[in-house]
């Protein structure tokens, strides 16, 4: 027989306020738990979003970031001769030789961050048709103008269309601000890749090289190609949303090692206040327990119960902490990428897999907590439990 | 004396539960020294900085050269001590994971203006006599088991091609902020070989240390070296170590803020934990606290006891938990990637932090119980039943 389900919430009533310290125990390591999960996952998302899958991003081999990577002139010419590259409207190869450079601006709140600036060639457009200008219009190849990302224009002073920044001994007028639907170009700045490379001395040397596949499923034929070039032998070949997603692994690996380290112990304790919880709530029901065996309940039905009162204590925590954790979706916050030395801005992404394990991890907390002083509930023989108290 | 005799006798009437509390509050304060120590390696840069080196890069930002000219010009400067120059290196050291400091530097100098790092005159003089040789700092020569003569085979990304060096010295940081895994090169070396291969970049300075007379006078030597060089194709930004330290840190804000904020939900945490502890044996005991109060005993008693018993519960588990940090801690170290924090250790200041929060813990969880206990009339406590 089992004891109904109506006996554990009126037992909530009468300790309202522990129960409802131990509820907020949970739910505080839940929302923990969440809120890191998802930073980390925020970090993810944006990187892989930034990369397309049919775009194939050429760096140095023994570079960490796009920055500290070269790629020659004549490294260029030679990638163009490789197969599988696809076509524009026009007629000319899907090809971007992209300097990019970190430059420190002036933040709306105060302080001063990096920013990367990427030099696009004329088919940047066709090359990631995710870009959309949101105001002004786009720069002109062959003028000294620069476009914006969405976040950058948000965070940073005199990142506003008709201010200029000077940087190269020249100024350089913004014309535009555009968005790719939050991936990491919206914290880029823009301009044309031949008038970085000539305001920055450079020559014709650039960071990377992106260029489109005529299909996506040819990347295994247009690497074989790369890799049997001796000329390239010391640069490599990513899919482009690879590539992005390796930028994010050290942030988003940072993150998460060490919020899953802190969770740990958080929910130590939160295990330890439930138990306490569930201790004395068996402590001063031993009357009760006495009563119900003796009515007929078996020790099984004591055990469901209690366990069956911990368990929601758990959940409510839990669920109460998921909620809260997702409302932090709506902020996004920017900091330091280490691999491209440069802000990054993302939200706080939360998933499917997200809620599904902080779920669990609020259960076990609670079917741990609430395991041992089921068992005594469960043992207590039933003439010392009518005589205690 | 009673009312002590009663504080200790009266956490054992719940063994279990007063064994569970303490043991919650030792895992808080060791999540809390940790957190606390990974917030101080982060500024242990701005620690280690020095009052009297001021630093100047490319005002456009620190990945863009200075011209070697420069270091002549602001010799000439009053107040300038020694000018001393480095250039990032980066590149790769067997693999991309293995990640330390590798800086090209003016090998004359740059001991001179660094005299925290300790090297012996010998080793220093072997240095400055080889063109490709190297200092490595004693926890990297730990970490890879560098020893004087050996070779060590750079990757370089931002200088192409395969550079070897061989280790001349190992310095040993004279603080312990003082940063010891760099690894320091002529950069007459580097320059040389971009002389053959790169002209264009020959000549490229990344950032120049001057060293001050006097550290207050760090604001307007400052001014004065960007203003010798406004207009010029490469502006420059000169601040103190200090400021330039915490503006690489700045931009990391949103992490070691999150970081604070959860060091601090961690003592909310337990403070639930030991706060419904007491709440429970206040609740046990109401009609004992009536008993106590018809025998005579005043609110100055009661609330001696409540608060005695939460604050020797939280003692107990703070000192447990503290005993523990260091060799966690120590553990943790061993676990993060090398290099990612040069100095890994617990500040005085955390311990500090750590002792108050496990008081203020003990405080607060009292504070409901007493109350509780206080504003219950003595005919209520007596009625009273669980």
């Amino acid at each position: 027989m089992k004891i109904p389900f109506k006996y554990v919430l009126r037992n909530f009533k009468t300790r309202k306020l522990t129960t409802g310290i131990t509820v907020a125990g949970v739910a505080l390591v839940v929302f923990v738990f969440t809120a890191v999960l998802m930073m980390a996952n925020g970090i993810q998302q944006t990187l892989v979003a930034t990369g397309s899958p049919d775009n194939v991003k050429i760096v140095r081999k023994s570079a960490n970031g796009e920055i500290s990577s070269i790629i020659d002139g004549e490294t260029q010419n030679v990638i163009r001769t490789l197969p599988n590259i696809a076509k524009g409207s026009d007629g000319a190869q899907l090809i971007s030789n992209e300097p990019v450079v970190v430059i420190t601006l002036n933040m709306k709140d105060g302080g001063m961050s990096n920013v990367t600036v990427r030099g696009v060639s004329p088919t940047v457009n066709e090359l990631r048709p995710q870009m959309i200008l949101l105001q002004g219009r786009n720069f002109n190849f062959g003028s000294r103008e620069l476009i914006v990302g969405e976040s950058i224009s948000k965070r940073f002073k005199g990142a506003q269309i008709g201010e200029t920044i000077k940087f190269a001994g020249d100024n350089w007028k913004i014309v535009g601000i555009y968005t790719t639907n939050g991936s990491g170009f919206d914290s880029e700045i823009w301009g044309d890749a031949k008038q970085l490379l000539s305001a920055f001395n450079r020559g014709n040397s650039v960071s990377s090289v992106t260029l489109k596949l005529d299909n996506a499923n040819n990347f295994e034929n247009f690497k074989r190609a790369f890799e049997s070039d001796r000329r390239l032998q010391e640069f490599e070949p990513k899919i482009e949303q690879k590539y992005f997603e390796e930028q994010s692994e050290l942030l988003a690996g940072f993150i998460k090692i060490l919020g899953i380290f802190i969770t740990v112990i958080f929910s130590f304790g939160a295990i330890i206040g439930a138990m306490i919880t569930m201790y004395a709530a068996v402590a001063n029901r031993t009357i009760e327990v006495g009563t119900l065996r003796s009515l007929g309940f078996s020790r099984r039905s004591i055990l469901t119960a209690f366990l069956v009162e911990s368990l929601t204590i758990a959940i409510a925590g839990g669920v109460a902490g998921l909620i809260i954790a997702s409302l932090l979706s709506f902020f996004s916050i920017s900091t330091l990428n280490w691999n491209s030395w440069s802000e990054l801005e993302f939200s706080f992404a939360i998933s499917p897999n997200i809620i599904i394990s902080s779920l669990i991890f609020s259960v076990v907390m609670g079917f741990v907590g609430g395991f041992l002083p089921s068992v005594r509930a469960s043992r207590l023989k039933i003439v010392d439990a009518l005589r205690a108290g | 004396m009673k009312v002590l005799k009663l504080i200790l006798k009266n956490p054992l009437r719940h063994k279990l539960r007063t064994f569970l509390t303490i043991l919650g509050i030792a895992i808080a304060v060791i999540a809390f020294g940790l957190l606390r120590t990974v917030v101080t390696a982060w500024y242990v840069g701005v620690e280690g900085s020095s009052a009297n080196r001021l630093i100047t890069r490319q005002a456009v930002s620190f990945i863009f050269p200075l011209p070697y000219s420069y270091r002549d010009k602001i010799l000439q400067l009053p107040g300038v001590k020694n000018v001393s120059f480095g250039n990032w290196f980066g590149g790769i050291y067997k693999d991309k994971n293995q990640f330390f400091a590798r800086i090209a530097v003016d090998a004359e100098t740059i001991f001179d203006v660094y005299p925290e790092f300790l090297v012996s005159k010998e080793e220093l003089e072997n240095f400055k006599k080889e063109r490709n040789a190297c200092i490595v700092g004693e926890g990297i020569a730990k970490q890879y088991n560098f020893k004087i003569g050996d070779v060590i085979t750079l990757e370089g990304d931002i200088y192409p091609g395969r550079w070897e060096f061989v280790v001349r010295g190992i310095y040993k940081p004279k603080y312990k902020t003082t940063d010891a895994t760099g690894m320091y090169f002529h950069w007459e070396y580097l320059n040389e070989r971009m002389k053959e291969e790169m002209p264009a970049r020959a000549g490229d300075v990344g950032w120049y240390i001057v060293q001050i007379d006097d550290p207050s006078k760090a604001a307007f030597i400052s001014n004065q070296i960007d203003a010798i060089f406004k207009n010029s194709a490469a502006e420059t930004k000169t601040e103190d170590e200090r400021s330039f330290q915490q503006g690489f840190l700045s931009s990391s804000s949103a992490i070691i803020t999150s970081m604070n904020l959860i060091s601090f939900v961690i003592i909310g945490i337990i403070m639930l934990v030991l706060g419904n502890t007491m709440l429970m044996a206040a609740r046990e005991r109401t009609r004992e606290y009536a008993v106590f109060k018809a025998l005579g005993f005043s609110a100055k008693h009661l609330i001696g006891l409540i608060m005695g018993e939460s604050l020797f519960i939280a003692a107990l588990g703070g000192g447990i938990g503290l005993a523990l940090t260091f060799p966690i801690i120590a553990g943790f170290e061993q676990v993060i990637p090398k290099g990612f924090f040069p100095v890994f250790q617990i500040e005085p200041v955390t311990v500090i932090l750590a002792v108050s929060a496990a008081i203020l813990i003990g405080v607060v969880s009292a504070i409901f119980p007493i109350q509780r206990a206080l504003s219950t009339k003595i005919i209520d406590g007596f009625r009273f039943v669980g």
